[in-house]
């Protein structure tokens, strides 16, 4: 039942505009994938043209090894999830979940039966013969869930599916919905502009941006190892300050940026190029006021609480960074100190971005 | 803020029913009486001029005629215009704006004009039948409002609703019948109601385009006053207004007319 996607340099071209260009990603067979990214990445574009709603300029996508390229939408098996639930206002809660049963040709009895079945597992049973305008925002997504798995597509997919809930409801539900996924075993693509949701749920994340891929891997490690940049300062590292190797010796490395030494091991960064960009989170960088300390000279700014830090922005050689300091001695803005990198919070990447 | 409506408010709104109903009254005060010529107060009560109408073969043929051309008329209308509203709607981004804006045309034009442009390319230019041109005149001017009002109806509907349908295995085409119509059925119907009536007590445009044997109720009713001063006029004008309550209430009575009401 359940089976790998492969989207195989897939570009979209509307006109000038280039929403899509030569995008390759594979989804393995019962694995929950993310497409990560700002509005306007080409997330969207992408599960539209998963879906048929599309027609890529270039490329081809497969599901389990079945070209779907030319097929129209309504005999792809696609199940869709919306972000505003999509339910048919007109039928009942149980006529909407029976309503991909009817398009199979399934007989009323089994229809029913099924579809209840399917209720009964969102918790929805009860409900069964209401009209969708009379749920809840949270129940309505749980009708749209229903409705797209009781067709056991061998694909599920999610557009923006937690957007229009509260905060306490989009937990519950990413949690349910990966329960479901994971019972079911059903390969998914996942749409959503929220880190913590992508990041949380998935088994796999590709970011996106401007009609690329970014970066495709596991949470943990686009959280720990960004690949570039993009991706670093999309998952928080906000600080990225160039360096220069100036001495190696074995696995250690000792590196150069202005006014400050810093020794690495390459047996925690892999590979240290001779020149590279060093990456932190603001936890990474230690604002330090010892006059000795080795460190990048800042100038200290504005000082916001954080409840565990201080958060300080500096102005320093490398240009505006963002540091903690400890909460027993505060200082004002205007004094000069040293930001000290914490290794094991930092990564490498390459002098160019990595791009 | 109060919860009373302001006397001044109460008042004006008075004014403004009194000066909607007092013709109305006047009309079928005129209807009923039992003299020769047109006159109000009533004098004596009879229902003998509306006996009249059916008397003459010219009201009879016409009514026949108006509400032939504004049913199919408003059929034909809902044909076009339903697809064009969808279109219209469904691919707002990709559709230039002015194709919308074409639709509304017919009525931007003064009918008076749009009357004449119909006779001249239709009935004289291409020499189509009277009842044809009726038709084709009939149609286009309803047209207007029937992609408007159906317009309204889908500006509210979440296209979402039918991909979602055709994700789930049903085929583009059925799902306009099985999920879209069913979603804007108030606006088709409302859609029926105005078109109809619309056609039902169209002046203008018929004016050029009715001609030797084929006339409309509203034409006749002209040709009448310009010939007789008895109150058959006035009781064929309350039979046209109950055509068009009888339409109303037919709604009403199967869907309720909250739904017009938006």
């Amino acid at each position: 039942m359940t089976q790998p996607l492969d989207i195989n340099a897939v570009s979209a071209h509307y006109g000038t505009t280039k929403v899509l260009e030569h995008l390759s990603l594979s989804v393995r067979a019962g694995e929950l994938v993310s497409l990560l990214g700002a509005s306007g990445c080409g997330k969207t574009t992408t599960l539209r043209l998963i879906a048929g709603f599309l027609s890529p300029t270039s490329g081809s996508i497969e599901l389990g090894g079945r070209d779907l390229t030319r097929l129209p939408t309504h005999r792809r098996d696609i199940g869709l999830v919306f972000q505003n639930y999509a339910l048919f206002p007109h039928l009942s809660v149980l006529d909407n979940v029976a309503f991909g049963l009817k398009q199979r040709g399934v007989a009323p009895g089994e229809r029913r039966k099924r579809s209840m079945a399917m209720l009964e597992r969102v918790g929805l049973a009860t409900l069964a013969d209401r009209a969708p305008g009379a749920l809840s925002g949270g129940q309505k997504q749980r009708v749209a869930l229903a409705r797209a798995l009781v067709i056991e597509p061998p694909l599920l997919m999610f557009d923006e599916p937690l957007s229009n809930l509260d905060a306490k409801l989009r937990v519950d539900m990413r949690v349910e919905i990966r329960q479901l996924q994971r019972v079911n075993g059903t390969t998914s693509v996942y749409v959503t502009h929220d880190q913590e949701e992508a990041f949380s749920i998935s088994d796999r994340v590709a970011i996106m941006n401007a009609g690329r891929l970014m970066q495709f891997d596991r949470p943990e490690v686009l959280y720990r190892r960004p690949a570039n940049t993009f991706v670093a300062r999309f998952v928080g590292f906000e600080n990225i300050i160039p360096f220069k190797v100036v001495a190696r010796g074995g696995d250690a490395v000792t590196a150069e940026a202005t006014g400050m030494r810093l020794q690495l091991s390459q047996n925690d960064f892999g590979a240290i190029p001779d020149a590279f960009l060093l990456a932190t989170r603001p936890d990474g960088l230690m604002v330090s006021a010892e006059p000795a300390a080795e460190g990048l000279p800042a100038q200290l700014g504005l000082r916001t609480y954080l409840g565990r830090a201080y958060q300080y922005q500096c102005e320093t050689a490398a240009g505006h960074l963002v540091a903690n300091g400890s909460l027993t001695t505060p200082l004002e803005a205007g004094t000069q100190v040293k930001l000290v990198p914490v290794p094991e919070q930092c990564t490498i990447l390459a002098a160019d971005g990595g791009r | 803020m109060s919860d009373r409506p302001h006397p001044i408010l109460i008042a004006v709104a008075a004014l403004v029913y009194l000066f909607l109903m007092v013709p109305l009254v006047i009309v079928v005060g005129a209807a009923l009486s039992d003299t020769t010529y047109l006159t109000f107060p009533p004098q004596g009560l009879s229902l003998r001029w509306f006996e009249n109408i059916f008397a003459i073969s010219a009201f009879r043929r016409t009514i026949v005629t108006s509400l032939q051309i504004a049913f199919l008329g408003t059929m034909i209308a809902l044909l076009i215009g339903i697809p064009a509203a969808y279109a219209l709607n469904r691919f707002r981004v990709e559709l230039p704006k002015w194709l919308g804006t074409l639709f509304v045309l017919p009525i931007l034009v003064p009918e008076i004009v749009f009357g004449f442009a119909l006779l001249k390319s239709l009935t004289v230019g291409a020499g189509v039948p009277i009842f044809a041109a009726l038709l084709i005149g009939h149609t286009l001017i309803v047209l207007p409002y029937v992609v408007r009002v159906i317009s309204a109806s889908l500006a509210s509907f979440d296209f979402a609703i039918e991909e979602a349908a055709i994700s789930l295995g049903s085929a583009p085409v059925k799902t306009f019948f099985t999920i879209v119509l069913p979603n804007v059925r108030a606006g088709v119907i409302a859609a029926f109601i105005l078109a109809f009536i619309t056609s039902l007590n169209d002046v203008s445009v018929s004016l050029f385009l009715t001609g030797p044997g084929i006339s409309t109720l509203p034409i006749q009713i002209l040709a009448h006053v310009e010939q007789f001063f008895d109150p058959t006029v006035a009781s064929v004008s309350v039979l046209l207004m109950f055509l068009t309550v009888a339409v109303m209430a037919i709604v009403e009575r199967t869907l309720g007319l909250t739904f017009l009401a938006k």
